[in-house]
């Protein structure tokens, strides 16, 4: 958009700002961000929905890193606007609390809001600001599904009416279709032909939207709006920003994620070519040049030396704390149906303990940002999921208000929660405020992405149960593992280390909210002192948890010599879930014998409140085991666009595989001991079984599908090799105990 | 001035990326991937790794798939072709063609390197089987999960008529 006075009356805002979607989830008046770089021939209709005479451009703002909701909800606004998708320009669009993600953060209380403002006059900032726009969790699609069609709505009933006004013609009279508005006697106007009329109308505060049955493209599968770019190495990643004059950087870190430099020489790197200037920040040492390679060479050529570990060395040790802190007594209790001492104190128990490791993200683009401090303004430019929280920390480094930050938000090589954290985005800064005036791009190597991750947290379990007439009569778990939110507030500038660790809720995420039918049924989380920086990663407490939960499960089962099928539907009685398991089982066959040395297994839960499950069929060769087949249900609710439901639901199955199968981060001398490819083993093409998708939709409520994968994938695969082993694994990765071919 | 000394030491490398010349003044050490990124703005071709291990930062040279991470400009021979070569959004060549019509990317970050493996292995072997083509692919990696895609887009890209690039891959 061009950066020229916005010269339309201020109607439009006004109407703008009383929007149904998000004038409900604003108590505040939150202007309508597109209007500040509005120019002459442009129209802004919600803050969503942007008009010129090239055609209509979509503001979808989540981050773009794979899973395709620019398009999904793009396509939620074209369908009620009456426009075809084929048509329309898609873009992230400005940070702005308009965009909050109601799904993923709860709103703001009266109370809270007053608290916090009134909070900050008198200097008293213990309750944070929010940064509710937000990408993560499963949530994009259940947040957009009713805001995005109302916008779309909105901006249909404006130009309805501008053409209404234009043509001298009553609304009633007019329809649209295909992009444009058809008067009665059949002449079309494409909408951009009605800018003009439409900047002085008010749109609706709640418009009706079209009944599911009226859908023209929502729930038809659509062509990417990124797949052109993405095809022909034109889109754009964070790491792909060029600007005038902008130097290159890169971090030179400390091994002992997190803790200081002592001291630092750069003598000798002075004299290499491109050396621009080297400065110590956080836990490592920026070092700025005129080409990424130029300052990743003299890096190599700085002396440090370095602060020592501020967590345990060893991954035994780390192993140790975990593993130990589930057989605490106390911890905090998050389920506890019925009285599961007196179940336990009258049979025989049933006991299993699990352990997990880190994982990497491991996302194809390398951390990274782009920043620029001039005139007192700061530019970030970076794919991130939560622009609001990098622009509030960039302005502190900055010493500037939040307001003089401009997030510019690119599509991600992979985000998979890797791309919420905000260290790549503080070396930037630091950078951008040292060259004043010029543009500095940080690229951390790969070494540095997978040695300095917030990693997947290493957890463990404990299970203990019993069984009665082959149902589970109690089911304890105690799961143990470092907390995100603990782990997160260490890292943000300006919060002393010493946090206390506390459980959150992603501790429990995934045992929790089993809806089995357990009569005596207890949940205990238990807390762990400080470990490596942990973080968000694809499926979150879920990726653990729901391997603990589900393979417990699935002992009962063969204890009690009973289907792991039918074990799991008989303990249910949740309609979705109950799809999804048939869903599989009739997918694989799941009741027909099976070619000798060949095997099943099945897995169950909820992730992110939608019931998925999948049975994998495994083979026994020479060489070891083989995956053959897998097969994944997954209910989103209502499908809006399938072709893409199945893409989300085969990456986050294979990204669950190849975590279950090799994944596993560990620490010696301090230090991460995996730093590229090949310690870090990720899945390859030759690896990839068929995997068949069946997609539920129990119509109940739309869910999401981005991470729906992850959690059943490693359950299923033990399940299986247990199948066809006899040996139960407890231990992930699996390859630590068979090999794969 | 003291900048200056520092590059008036290297010699001039002629670099030909797709089919223009281009004169660069680097340390000859430099790989041809920060070449082409940080000194031609060339952003196709993509860091992943910068030891070989991804294939994110493939290109053709003489039709010949090769890491330019890896590849140090002062040892280039032969006429480079990355991605931007290959097809343009307005006249993607005949396999990003394929790879549109078939949905591959959802990231992306990856695809350069995948498409233009695949080129060369469509110019070898035009009409490759599954094992052919995990063999050839497999030094690509993808984190999104595109594989199967990949594969369906590869074959389906085989069954047509011969590439519009001549036997030696280049244009």
């Amino acid at each position: 958009m061009r950066r020229r006075k916005f010269i339309f009356t201020s109607v439009s805002a006004a109407g703008g700002i009383a929007i149904g979607g998000y004038y409900l989830a604003q108590k505040e008046t939150v202007p309508n961000p597109l209007l500040d770089t509005l120019a002459h021939g442009e129209l802004a209709i919600t803050p969503y929905v942007f008009l010129d005479i090239d055609g209509v451009t979509i503001i979808a703002p989540r981050a773009e890193m794979g899973q395709g909701i620019h398009g999904t909800l793009a396509l939620l606004v074209a369908e009620e606007l009456d426009v075809p998708f084929s048509q329309i320009r898609v873009i992230h669009g400005p940070l702005s609390k308009v965009y909050a993600n109601n799904v993923a953060y709860p709103k703001e209380t009266t109370l809270m809001r007053m608290l916090r403002r009134g909070g900050k006059i008198v200097g008293w900032e213990k309750i944070k600001e929010m940064h509710p726009q937000l990408t993560g969790g499963q949530s994009s699609t259940k947040d957009g599904f009713v805001k995005m069609r109302k916008a779309g709505a909105a901006a249909r009933m404006v130009l309805l009416k501008a053409a209404a006004q234009q043509y001298d013609v009553k609304v009633d009279a007019l329809r649209t279709s295909q992009g444009k508005v058809v008067l009665p006697n059949d002449t079309a106007i494409p909408y951009t032909a009605l800018l003009d009329h439409a900047k002085d109308i008010a749109p609706p505060t709640d418009p009706l939207l079209k009944p599911r049955r009226e859908w023209q493209q929502l729930g038809r599968s659509q062509p990417r709006v990124d797949m052109i770019s993405k095809c022909t190495g034109t889109a754009k990643f964070g790491i792909d920003v060029r600007l005038p004059e902008m130097l290159y950087a890169t971090v030179k870190f400390n091994p002992h994620i997190g803790s200081k430099v002592k001291w630092f020489d750069d003598s000798k790197a002075k004299s290499m070519p491109g050396f621009v200037k080297a400065i110590a920040k956080l836990d490592g040492i920026i070092v700025i040049a005129t080409n990424t390679w130029y300052a990743m060479q003299a890096a190599k050529a700085i002396d440090v030396e370095w602060e020592s570990a501020l967590y345990p060395t060893e991954t035994a040790a780390h192993r140790e704390v975990v593993s130990k802190a589930i057989l605490n007594e106390q911890g905090g209790q998050v389920v506890n149906d019925g009285n599961v001492d007196a179940a336990f104190s009258k049979s025989e128990i049933i006991e299993g303990t699990y352990h997990v490791p880190y994982l990497a993200h491991a996302a194809m683009e390398p951390q990274n940002a782009v920043a620029m401090f001039k005139n007192g303004q700061l530019d970030i430019w970076a794919g991130h999921q939560q622009p609001g929280k990098a622009q509030h920390l960039g302005a502190k480094i900055a010493g500037i208000f939040p307001q003089a930050v401009k997030m510019h938000t690119l599509y991600m090589g992979g985000g998979f929660g890797r791309r919420l954290e905000n260290d790549f985005i503080s070396f930037a800064v630091h950078a951008a405020v040292e060259m004043r005036g010029k543009p500095v791009k940080v690229t951390w190597s790969r070494e540095s992405d997978m040695t300095h991750d917030a990693y997947r947290p290493m957890a463990s379990a404990r299970f203990r149960a019993a069984l009665g007439n082959a149902t589970i009569n109690a089911l304890a778990l105690d799961v143990a593992s470092p907390s995100l939110f603990s782990s997160l507030r260490r890292r943000d500038i300006g919060i002393k280390n010493d946090v206390p660790e506390r459980l959150d809720k992603f501790n429990t995420a995934g045992v929790g909210e089993q809806p089995y039918s357990i009569k005596n049924y207890r949940v205990t989380a238990h807390k762990v002192e400080r470990l490596l920086p942990v973080g968000w990663f694809r499926g979150v407490g879920e990726s653990q948890n729901v391997f603990f939960h589900d393979s417990a499960i699935d002992e009962l089962a063969h204890v009690a010599n009973a289907d792991p099928f039918k074990f799991r539907l008989s303990h249910l009685e949740h309609d979705p879930s109950i799809g999804v398991l048939n869903a599989v089982a009739q997918l694989s066959n799941w009741e027909s014998s099976l070619p000798k040395g060949h095997a099943r297994g099945i897995s169950y839960a909820l992730s992110s409140g939608a019931a998925t499950a999948q049975v994998i069929e495994v083979s026994k060769k020479k060489e070891g085991i083989k995956i053959e087949k897998v097969f994944a249900a997954i209910d989103v609710g209502i499908a809006l666009d399938p072709r893409n439901i199945e893409a989300q639901v085969r990456s986050s199955v294979i990204f669950g595989l190849g975590a279950a199968m090799y994944g596993e981060i560990t620490v010696s001398n301090g230090k991460v001991d995996q730093t590229n490819f090949h310690d870090y083993a990720v899945l390859r093409m030759n690896q990839i079984p068929p995997i068949t998708v069946h997609i539920h939709e129990s119509e109940s409520k739309i869910f999401g599908a981005g991470e729906s994968g992850v959690p059943t994938a490693a359950p299923a695969l033990g399940n299986a090799i247990y199948a066809l082993t006899g040996e139960r694994l407890r231990e992930l990765p699996f390859s630590k105990s068979v090999t794969f071919v | 001035m003291e900048e200056m000394a520092k590059y008036q030491k290297f010699k001039k490398i002629t670099l030909i990326v797709n089919r223009f010349s281009y004169d660069v003044y680097v340390d000859a050490n430099m790989p041809l991937l920060w070449v082409l990124r940080d000194e031609l703005g060339l952003m196709g071709t993509k860091y992943g790794c910068g030891a070989g291990l991804c294939g994110a930062c493939s290109v053709l040279i003489d039709g010949v798939a090769t890491r330019s991470c890896l590849l140090a400009a002062g040892n280039v021979t032969g006429e480079i072709m990355t991605i931007e070569g290959l097809g343009t959004p307005a006249a993607p060549d005949r396999l990003q063609e394929t790879w549109i019509k078939e949905q591959v990317a959802q990231c992306g970050y990856c695809q350069p390197g995948q498409i233009l493996t695949a080129h060369e292995l469509l110019c070898n072997n035009p009409a490759p089987g599954d094992a052919e083509i995990e063999r050839a692919m497999a030094g690509n990696l993808c984190r999104c999960g595109t594989y199967p895609r990949i594969k369906k887009a590869i074959k389906a890209a085989a069954t047509g008529p011969s590439s519009a690039a001549n036997e030696n891959g280049k244009l």
